[in-house]
């Protein structure tokens, strides 16, 4: 199925996604790569809130002047695995964007706390153009592996894994 | 003999960087059209996108992917030319300045294991020189993403083994890889030479557009193709029929108690960019 979600209004819709659904999202999305989960971790705090968001794995090329975003798709979920569930355990996210599969670790600390997008890898053009504003936030030191507050709308997903813990992956 | 200036190469190297981040080479285009129209479902759709995020990098000016990569250069050196200046510097200041100047994402980091500082401008590029005949500079680029990079394999097998062992071979590198390169790939093998020079034959593969001169070797190719696309990972791992695009392999000689394969994978966003001067 297709669907169009904007965030915070439909956080309900969100527990009722099945895997493989299709979905447009409009949301706030908070970036964050191996090194910022790595540094966020490591606070006695986590210095932004959390709750009900929506974690991004990805890390942007430059804009260009008056651009709101570069390019801006995935990257790969499996090397976060080390500190999602902690992620999960500590904050109140309700959603993770990235691509690929899942350590089973993982799965198991989504079930039930988040749903798991992924987004199409290797479509950083296309997903500029779903970013309407886009501001670093945290260890902006980082570049693009700093943690941006990224506007999106429409932004094209699959659910990989669904709140009752079913994935899409799985080829023969 | 012919003198060139070591810095001609910047404005040149400068050049691929940002024309590759940026154009899809037409062949793997073309192979991604053919595979979209085979395709039905999801699996087409995606592949759809694929063509879009082309069309928008290209005349919108975004990067194909936000990993703009690490620089990979062959520079093939006619041997009666004299290079004039430092060319280890003016290969990374062209990168430099390709990656400044055509907004591509800085992914170098000074160490690897204990300081992952990054280097802020996407050098030191990897770069591999060799020796042609003639007076010409062949300089050949490959901006290559992480991620597919990370799925990688190398294995010395016995010379007792053969084709299906490294078709199987290939097979489970790509199963492992799953949706995390990136697919429908581009496969780069190596088989023969050593340790080292396998790898690079593998990575060199990547820089083919059309199968091996030599009918064995296409047939494995063929062959790889088949059983790689047999695995129904599908564009971005959600099934169909393409996993891949192509495979390409490259051979050389090598011990006779050695058989090394190299699988270099790439992502459907196999950008390069080549031109001599």
């Amino acid at each position: 199925m297709k669907y169009f979600i904007t965030l915070p209004k439909d956080k309900a819709k969100l527990k009722l996604l099945k895997s493989g659904d299709e979905v447009f999202l409009t949301a706030t999305l908070y970036s964050m790569r191996d090194k910022a989960h790595a540094l966020l971790l490591a606070e006695n705090k986590i210095p932004i809130n959390l709750k009900d968001a929506i974690i991004y794995y990805m890390g942007p090329t430059p804009a260009r002047a008056g651009r709101a975003c570069g390019a801006c798709g995935p990257t790969t979920s499996a090397r976060m695995d080390k500190y999602t569930p902690t992620i999960i355990k500590k904050t109140s996210i309700i959603g993770i964007i990235g691509k690929g599969e899942r350590n089973f670790e993982t799965a198991n600390a989504m079930k039930g706390r988040c749903v798991y997008f992924c987004a199409y890898g290797g479509l950083g053009a296309l997903y500029a153009k779903c970013i309407i504003k886009s501001k670093a936030v945290l260890y902006k030191n980082l570049g693009a592996e700093a943690v941006y507050e990224l506007k999106a709308e429409n932004f094209p997903l699959v659910v990989a894994q669904d709140f009752k813990g079913n994935t899409v992956y799985g080829g023969k | 003999m012919k003198t060139v200036k070591a810095e001609t190469l910047i404005p040149v190297i400068k050049y691929l960087c940002i024309r590759a981040a940026y154009n899809l080479p037409a062949t793997y285009l073309r192979l991604i059209k053919k595979a979209a129209a085979a395709e039905t479902g999801r699996a087409a759709e995606i592949l759809k996108l694929v063509l879009k995020n082309a069309r928008i990098a290209k005349e919108e000016l975004y990067p194909l992917c936000q990993d703009t990569g690490s620089a990979v250069l062959f520079i093939e050196i006619g041997q009666e030319i004299f290079i004039k200046g430092d060319i280890n510097k003016a290969v990374d200041e062209g990168v430099r300045l390709g990656f400044k100047e055509g907004y591509l994402r800085k992914s170098i980091v000074s160490d690897p294991l204990f300081v992952r500082k990054n280097t802020a401008d996407n050098t030191p590029a990897v770069v591999h020189f060799s020796f042609i005949k003639g007076d010409k500079i062949k300089i050949k680029l490959i901006l290559k993403g992480g991620g597919a990079e990370n799925t990688s394999k190398l294995k010395m097998f016995n010379p007792s083994d053969g084709k299906t062992e490294i078709i199987s071979f290939i097979r489970d590198t790509v199963k492992a890889a799953g949706a995390k390169a990136c697919p429908p790939l581009v496969i780069g093998v190596g088989i023969g030479g050593n340790f080292e020079e396998c790898s690079l034959l593998a990575k060199k593969a990547l820089l083919r557009k059309t199968k091996h001169k030599n009918k064995m070797y296409r047939q494995l190719e063929d062959e790889a193709l088949n059983a790689v696309n047999e695995l129904n990972i599908g564009p971005q791992g959600l099934g169909g029929k393409t996993t891949a695009l192509a495979v390409f392999a490259e051979y050389a000689p090598c011990h006779m108690a050695s058989l090394p394969v190299a699988v270099n994978i790439c992502c459907h966003s196999h950008r390069t960019a080549q031109c001599e001067i």
